[in-house]
């Protein structure tokens, strides 16, 4: 049940994304159009960035040491202002919340903003099996709900997605509209999507949104959106569900600003994102609309055993895809190679403490530890340290195989013995030289084909490190 | 063991918290209480006129238009002329906010205006914010029925006054007029900072304005 996990083939995924003409064209506009420029550009103009992101790093930092309080303070206000708070301790339990909302609502058609966390349980499976109908709303979630594909990017999940394949999949679907209309621009696309979801909207009987920030001080949910869908996700059904993970709390309303602040900018560039509600309870008996009632799904499903550990500073993300843009791994393949639903090196990170290590190995190992998503990370999540701390653990349960394990252990022994690593290094980098000839690199070793089959080897040239420092330092 | 304490005790656990709870508790309790403010851009820190001039030019960079009126009466042939130039019908559809319902209308008869939540089918909405924020040239509504919410996303366009005293440098102290106005700890059920119009990079990352709500958003600084 849920996403279907295929980080297992890492290799091949990507192996095949190299391949997709189509994704490589998609991917080249990220770079090309968009999300790295726009990032600089507003980061360059606010001179208190560095700044904000420190800040926003040290209220995460205080809210995970005390969030088991900051979670009951939540909790409280929620049901002070009339609203529910359920607890889930894994993606089953969530899944079965929600199910038990809708049918108590009597619930046909869910409309849904856009939610990586219900992506994380599988949610439209499950509704779906249980003769509930869910419908992504966010135009980029819509058209690969359309398509039968998990998102690609965090807050661009069509972006594998050209406009020609946007068309040939409203054409199949949207059958009531006359069969010759122009749909050649993407304003038609957008106007043609706008049209069939404004009815989902005012029909669904319940709408389900995610959560950037929950808000203890006043029992607030907040969700950021440039379309709007989410808004009308939250206002007009009679029932309103938030899936939100444990980690998404914040303090005060103070602190959501502070973090609000890099948010965006880190992500689209934009100063603020068009539409940022903050949400407290159902409607009240003096408002003329909004959600009768109100639901706060907090879900675990693996996050709490990060608390204490190293990983604890994976649960400060914000979920802005700085990290992903800026990556030249997901550059080259894009977000579905990674196997599950957080790809890029958020994904590499998260994806093992949720599914395990020995699913995932793979992931923390496509990196090639450039820096650059630590670089741009708002809240400062020290990404690369996080993955070679996978790595190590890969490798200490032995997830590793065996011949990789072997290959490391030998370089243990050799590394831990001085005398036997100058004997191996003074006899081993001539023989290599010797035998790679006067190209001076190997095409294929033994061994090594992991390396070989994509580059060639250098062959070690002239004399070692140690001796060229012996040769500097005492002039032998 | 329900789901509650299950996860809030696996929370604990992990943190190792047991006997200095006092001490968490009162480090908590104190966060709620003063709300500190953190690092504020002074880009918005300015003297009101230049305020009001940067919070105009932020919107602009978000793609609203912005008029001002010199006062409340003259807002209605602001209206008026907004909706000529777009070629807009004249139907408004507004909440029972008193500063809307003030408004001199008997000067452009055309103007039809009915009041409510928006069902979907007014092609203009009509809204009084509380607040914007020069910093980012946002607009800040509280529902109610003085502004339904519904109005600020189902409407093809969406008016916002907003009176140029409410116009603030930082979302901080918009925050603070919330808390004057609403109490401590207590929020309208829905607050919306509007950015602009809606909009969608979701089709090859190509920018287009109107995706699920307004496709223009025009605001009025009064005073």
């Amino acid at each position: 049940m849920g996403v279907e996990i295929t980080s297992p083939n890492f290799k091949a995924n990507a192996r095949e994304a190299l391949d997709d003409n189509s994704l490589q064209k998609a991917l080249g506009l990220t770079v090309e159009k968009g999300f790295i420029k726009k990032r600089r550009l507003a980061a360059d103009a606010l001179p208190e960035f560095e700044a904000l992101r420190d800040a926003a790093r040290d209220i995460k930092n205080h809210t995970l040491d005390h969030l088991d309080l900051y979670i009951e303070a939540f909790e409280k206000k929620v049901v002070e202002n009339g609203g529910h708070v359920h607890f889930a301790e894994d993606a089953a339990a969530a899944r079965q919340i929600a199910l038990d909302i809708c049918r108590k609502a009597g619930a046909r058609t869910v409309t849904k903003g856009k939610s990586m966390i219900t992506e994380e349980v599988g949610l439209n499976d499950f509704l779906q099996e249980n003769g509930i109908v869910p419908i992504e709303t966010d135009l980029g979630e819509y058209i690969i709900q359309l398509r039968g594909e998990h998102p690609s990017h965090i807050i661009a999940p069509a972006i594998h997605v050209n406009k020609a394949q946007v068309e040939a999949e409203f054409r199949r679907v949207h059958t009531a509209l006359p069969p010759d209309r122009d749909l050649r621009e993407p304003e038609s696309l957008l106007a043609e999507a706008r049209g069939i979801l404004r009815d989902r909207f005012l029909a669904a009987d319940v709408g389900v949104t995610g959560a950037n920030f929950c808000v203890a001080e006043t029992g607030t949910t907040i969700i950021v959106t440039n379309e709007g869908n989410g808004d009308l996700t939250q206002t007009l059904p009679r029932v309103h569900v938030v899936f939100a993970s444990i980690e998404k709390i914040v303090p005060t309303l103070e602190d959501a600003s502070q973090i609000l602040r890099v948010l965006a900018r880190s992500a689209t560039g934009q100063d603020m994102s068009v539409y940022t509600t903050f949400s407290t309870g159902p409607k009240r008996p003096e408002d003329p609309d909004g959600p009768e009632e109100f639901h706060v799904i907090l879900l675990d499903n693996g996050r709490s055993a990060l608390l204490g550990t190293p990983f604890q500073e994976m649960l400060r993300c914000i979920r802005c895809g700085a990290c992903m843009n800026h990556c030249p791994v997901y550059q080259a393949i894009g977000g579905h190679a990674y196997g599950w639903v957080y790809p890029g090196p958020i994904g590499s990170v998260l994806t093992p403490a949720v599914i395990g290590i020995e699913q995932s190995m793979h992931l923390p190992s496509a990196s090639t530890f450039c820096g650059r998503c630590e670089g741009v990370c708002p809240m400062r999540i020290p990404l690369p340290k996080l993955m070679r701390l996978w790595r190590d653990k890969a490798h200490d349960e032995k997830v590793v195989p065996t011949a990789q394990r072997f290959g490391l252990g030998l370089w243990v022994l050799l590394a831990r013995r001085p005398k036997l690593y100058h004997l191996a290094m003074s006899v081993g980098m001539p023989l290599l030289a010797a035998f790679a000839g006067s190209r001076g690199r190997f095409r294929s070793l033994p061994f090594a084909g992991g390396w070989t089959r994509h580059r060639d080897l250098p062959a070690p040239q002239g004399r070692t490190f140690q001796q060229q420092w012996r040769a500097r330092r005492f002039g032998r | 063991m329900n789901g509650r304490d299950a996860v809030l005790g696996k929370i604990r656990q992990a943190l190792g918290a047991g006997a200095d709870k006092a001490a968490r508790q009162a480090a908590v309790d104190q966060r709620l209480a003063t709300a500190p403010r953190g690092v504020i851009p002074a880009r918005g820190q300015l003297p009101d006129a230049d305020r009001i001039a940067f919070f105009i030019e932020m919107a602009e960079k978000y793609n609203a238009s912005v008029a001002r009126a010199a006062t409340a009466d003259q807002v209605p042939a602001a209206i008026a002329e907004f909706l000529r130039a777009h070629n807009l019908p004249p139907n408004l559809r507004r909440g029972d906010d008193p500063r809307l319902a003030a408004l001199p209308f008997d000067k452009t008869p055309n103007i039809e205006i009915t009041t409510g939540a928006s069902d979907g089918s007014d092609p203009v909405g009509l809204s009084h914010a509380l607040a914007g924020v020069a910093e980012s040239g946002t607009l800040v509504l509280t529902s109610g029925g003085d502004n339904p919410t519904t109005l600020n996303f189902l409407p093809d366009t969406h008016i916002v006054l907003v009176s140029a005293s409410d116009i603030h440098g930082d979302y901080e102290t918009a925050w603070d007029q919330i808390r004057g106005q609403f109490g401590k700890g207590a929020l309208p059920r829905s607050v919306n900072w509007v950015t602009g119009p809606s909009r969608s990079a979701d089709i090859e990352q190509t920018l287009l304005l109107g995706a699920h709500g307004p496709r223009r958003l025009h605001i009025i600084v009064v005073g």
